[in-house]
């Protein structure tokens, strides 16, 4: 029997103490007109190797291709031995650390990682982690309407270069609670949000938090420090959703104008988290200390023992919703405990310099590629000049389709983008492209060629198509 | 010693490190980071050595039988993680193309299907990141379903006051009033109080069975009619479906939606407190309110479901799709239990819940509900302990640890006095569970001895008992350098 010890004298011997004749006994208690007949559909067992013949084939019809998709989650080199550490049985099968004293390991990562993060973001606290980026920024609204009293006001400002997915988000977790989001226009040509537009969007009622992207969805950079002190000036909280990777380059949140950001945010999947087709994924969270207590999510903090002895354990647990039930911060239970193993093995081997070194790799690649797009098709930047990280909208010709564009060189493994026509109509026929560390000179070269070729100005054709669509 | 007590200035792991340094004159100074943060400056090699002792100091399913109750620590099989890490998945884009996406979106399909097939659910979303995320999608498609009909009055949802704690938190998120349900002695729900409490002001209940106190609710069709009869919905907590997979399935139970715990059932990893995955599965009625994606097939190929095609969904809850890498491995679990696999699931969990709950009260223990059959689990109350000896649940389950055994579940359900709520899952052997035994008359022993022992328990972990008065009152969850 997979995954089960007893032998039939086992068996025999344990019914017999039980005092029950058979197994089926056990299940007496369960009305006779409920029970369910053989589940039909469930088909029948296979043996590892079976199932890994299975699994290999599925996998390889998924892999081979080249991709520059950014669009919330990115394709970074992760060290060898970070999934090595993470998947050792004592991280990866323990559970969350109620007994304190059996799980120091993890305790005592969780709050090395919560120094990382608040020392990237630079900021006084962090959780150790919620679910992911979007579902992060949903409880950053929340807990921003709790500790904004002050403005008497459910009103959240919510630019519209906020990733549309967490835009979605937000709304379907915070719709039934009478919180009221406002969309904030980007300014079209520059692909970030300009302070009028806050203006008209904020009109003559109060907020209580603005949201401030950084990067943008585009990949641009806010004006944060104009931003962050317009927030404050009508008594709002600042919620920064941030790419941690774009940090190690960018002004941290916590320093962003005269105050910095109140609530920290965002995806922390680049540091150390594989694509996985978007999950398991790991939200982080950063504060001050005056909103430590609106926090959600499981914190760990740092005390003794009863001799003295320095140790890790679960703190300000009366927010939560085991003891706090239906007055708790959220209802949220675990936290993506292993995701943060990997991240914090993944921090501590980049350190500040690998983290750098990496953002402007990233962020070279993708001036690097766009110049290669750019020489061999013609096309354009949507939002030329302006700064931004290591993505960025292009514009397609107008005869060509985005859509079928971004297909033809899937044909050929090459994964050319997101195709933005049905979440920014207002851009036209445009993409957003990403760059990485990871892309070489090949990779760039092989997608300004193919793209050359759909395009209608070259008719060679590198490679042959994986995909005859 | 923290990673950060290991820094030395200028120390790196350069192999990992991009080779080129490439500056930039792109980015605006005023929207540039003046200073590095303070991260590690380690070798390679110390940060594996850090991580890998700090992983020694921890207690897992690999390394302990791990008892906790309600959260089913059953051995994870390695296949899993190896054929999820596969590089075709590991790297696969969420946002990539259905052409490039088919062998992932076929893995989920058929889980989709599975899961189906072993709830008696009519569709099922793989979306939710987890169980209370799982409740928070459930009771918003019950609102969802009301507001559909216009019936917007109903204001409450019922919670059994054993539920997890999560239950009525997920309701408040959604809009909600709690209002509780007592338990009887017996470990039934509170059928007269139920009938009192139900109105047109009630939008739906939120049980789980077995229920949290370790037994079959008996009387779930009769509270079914009664709920129906009043136009709210059931909703089941898929917490503790291990004990009747294959035996009995929420939706021939009268359940309009549940949520399932893949971490639980279908022996995905714990992590150390997550990721979990908490798929959601509904009834004909709820159907065009399931969050998205979902994946359909269409002929030979898989298509994605999304708002577009939904446009009644609650929507979406993460970034992307789930936490797909869960739902792999959740999968591949499954194949490998396959259909006779899924009954002995419950079986044997059920077997080893009754065999040992059968051995502590023949050793002298107080079993909660002595004339109840066990589920997969069963609580212990130590209240003639903690009167007699002064040994305390607490006590009991800090000295287990120094015994080489994680400690169950304490003092939940809140209801039942210094409980302990044992979990023992189908992976354990006979052997294991005589052991535990032996390991709680020795402690039984030692507290009428010398109670000392267990109040000074644990000795052997690598801290005593901590402070946690001074953890909460003292915050200190970021280390400083002068600190």
């Amino acid at each position: 029997m997979p995954f089960i010890p007893h032998t039939e004298q086992d068996i025999k011997a344990m019914l017999a103490r039980i005092g029950a004749d058979s197994i089926e006994d056990l299940f007496d208690e369960i009305p006779e007109e409920l029970r369910c007949d053989e589940l039909e559909q469930i088909p029948e067992r296979l043996s590892e190797m079976e199932v890994g013949r299975i699994m290999k084939q599925r996998a390889a019809q998924d892999a081979g291709a080249t991709c520059f998709i950014g669009a919330g989650a990115y394709q970074h080199h992760i060290p060898a031995a970070v999934w090595e550490i993470t998947t050792r049985g004592e991280y990866y099968t323990a559970y969350t650390p109620y007994q304190a004293e059996a799980s120091q390991g993890t305790l005592q990562l969780l709050y090395e990682y919560q120094t990382m993060m608040a020392n990237l973001t630079a900021m006084e606290a962090s959780n150790a982690s919620l679910y992911d980026g979007a579902s992060g920024l949903a409880e950053s609204v929340l807990m921003a309407v709790r500790g904004n009293k002050k403005a008497k006001s459910r009103r959240i400002l919510m630019p519209k270069s906020v990733h549309p997915n967490y835009r979605k988000v937000v709304h379907n977790i915070v719709n039934n609670q009478n919180i009221e989001l406002v969309e904030v226009d980007y300014q079209l040509e520059r692909g970030s949000t300009l302070i009028p537009a806050f203006d008209a969007a904020k009109g003559d009622d109060n907020i209580a938090a603005v949201v401030i992207p950084q990067p943008t969805f585009f990949g641009t950079l806010e004006d944060v420090n104009a931003i962050t002190d317009w927030a404050h000036k009508h008594k709002a909280l600042v919620i920064a959703v941030v790419n941690p990777m774009a940090l190690a380059i960018l002004t941290p949140p916590g320093e962003w104008g005269e105050k910095g950001a109140d609530i920290v945010c965002g995806e922390g999947q680049p540091m150390g988290i594989p694509l996985s087709s978007g999950g398991p994924y790991f939200g982080f969270m950063c504060t001050t200390k005056a909103l430590i207590r609106q926090m959600p999510g499981r914190i760990i903090g740092r005390t003794v023992d009863m001799d003295g002895k320095e140790g890790f354990a679960l703190t300000l647990q009366a927010r939560e919703q085991h003891i706090r039930r239906s007055k708790a911060t959220s209802n949220i239970c675990t936290n993506q405990g292993l995701m943060v193993t990997a991240a914090t093995i993944y921090m501590s081997i980049m350190g500040a310099e690998g983290l750098e070194r990496t953002a402007l790799a990233s962020h070279h690649n993708l001036k690097h590629l766009v110049r290669k797009l750019k020489a061999a098709t013609g096309i354009t930047e949507v939002f030329d000049g302006q700064p931004g990280f290591h993505e960025c909208v292009l514009r397609l010709p107008k005869n060509s389709d985005a859509q079928s564009v971004l297909r033809s060189l899937a044909a050929h493994n090459i994964l050319g983008g997101f195709d933005l026509s049905q979440d920014y109509p207002e851009l036209g026929n445009a993409i957003l492209v990403c760059s990485t560390e990871v892309h070489t000179e090949e990779d760039m070269d092989k997608y300004a060629e193919h793209l050359q070729r759909i395009l209608g100005l070259s008719h060679e054709c590198p490679v042959r198509p994986k995909f005859a669509n | 010693m923290l990673i950060f007590e290991h820094n030395s200035p200028g120390r790196h792991a350069l192999a990992q490190h991009p080779s080129h340094y490439y500056p930039t004159e792109d980015i605006p100074a005023e929207l540039r980071r003046k200073k590095r943060p303070v991260m590690p400056e380690v070798s390679e090699m110390q940060a594996v050595r850090h991580y890998t002792r700090l992983s020694q100091k921890n207690f897992s399913i690999d390394t302990h039988f791990y008892p906790l109750g309600s959260c089913t620590m059953k051995y994870n099989p390695r296949a899993c993680n190896t054929f999820a890490f596969l590089p075709g998945l590991r790297d696969r884009h969420p946002l990539a193309p259905e052409s490039h996406s088919q062998g992932f979106m076929a893995c989920m399909y058929e889980l989709q299907e599975m899961l189906k097939e072993v709830t008696g659910m009519k569709e099922v979303s793989l979306a939710p990141a987890a169980g209370a995320q799982g409740e928070f999608a459930g009771v918003a498609m019950i609102r969802a379903y009301h507001d559909d009909n216009n019936d917007t009055a109903r204001a409450e949802i019922l919670v059994p006051d054993a539920a997890h704690g999560t239950n009525p938190a997920s309701a408040v998120m959604c809009g909600y009033k709690v209002r509780e349900i007592p338990t009887m002695d017996n470990g039934d729900i509170d059928i007269e109080k139920l009938r009192e409490s139900v109105g047109p002001q009630t939008a739906g209940i939120m049980l789980t069975n077995p229920s949290t106190v370790g037994v079959f609710e008996r009387k779930i069709t009769e509270i079914a009619g009664i709920m129906h009869q009043a136009g709210a919905l059931l909703y089941y907590d898929g917490a503790n479906l291990n004990a009747i997979l294959g035996k009995v399935r929420p939706g021939d139970m009268g359940f309009d939606v549940i949520h399932m715990n893949l971490h639980k059932t279908f022996s995905t990893p714990h992590g150390g407190g997550g990721p979990g995955a908490g798929p959601v599965g509904v009834s004909e009625r709820l159907k065009p309110f399931l969050p998205v994606p979902m994946v359909d097939k269409d002929g030979d190929d898989y298509v994605w479901v999304t708002e577009n095609e939904a446009p009644q969904s609650i929507g979406r809850l993460l970034s992307f799709a789930g936490n797909a890498g869960v739902l792999l491995r959740a999968y591949i679990y499954a194949r490998l239990l396959g259909r006779d696999g899924m009954h002995r699931v419950s079986e044997f969990s059920t077997l080893n819940a009754n065999y040992l709950a059968t051995l502590l009260k023949d050793a002298g223990f107080d079993l909660a509900y002595p004339e109840r059959r066990a589920s997969h689990e069963f609580i212990l109350t130590l209240k003639r302990q903690a009167k007699e000896q002064g040994a305390t649940a607490m006590d009991f389950a800090k000295r287990m640890l120094d015994k080489g055994v994680h400690a169950p579940t304490t003092y939940f359900p809140l209801l039942i006095a210094e409980c302990l709520l044992i979990e023992p899952t189908e992976t354990e052997d006979k052997e294991t569970l005589d052991e535990f035994c032996a390991v709680m008359e020795a402690i039984q022993k030692e507290a009428e001895e010398d109670v000392n022992i267990l109040k000074n328990a644990p000795e052997t972990m690598p801290v005593k008992r901590l402070d946690d008065v001074r953890a909460a009152k003292q915050l200190d969850i970021v280390w400083h350098a002068e600190s």
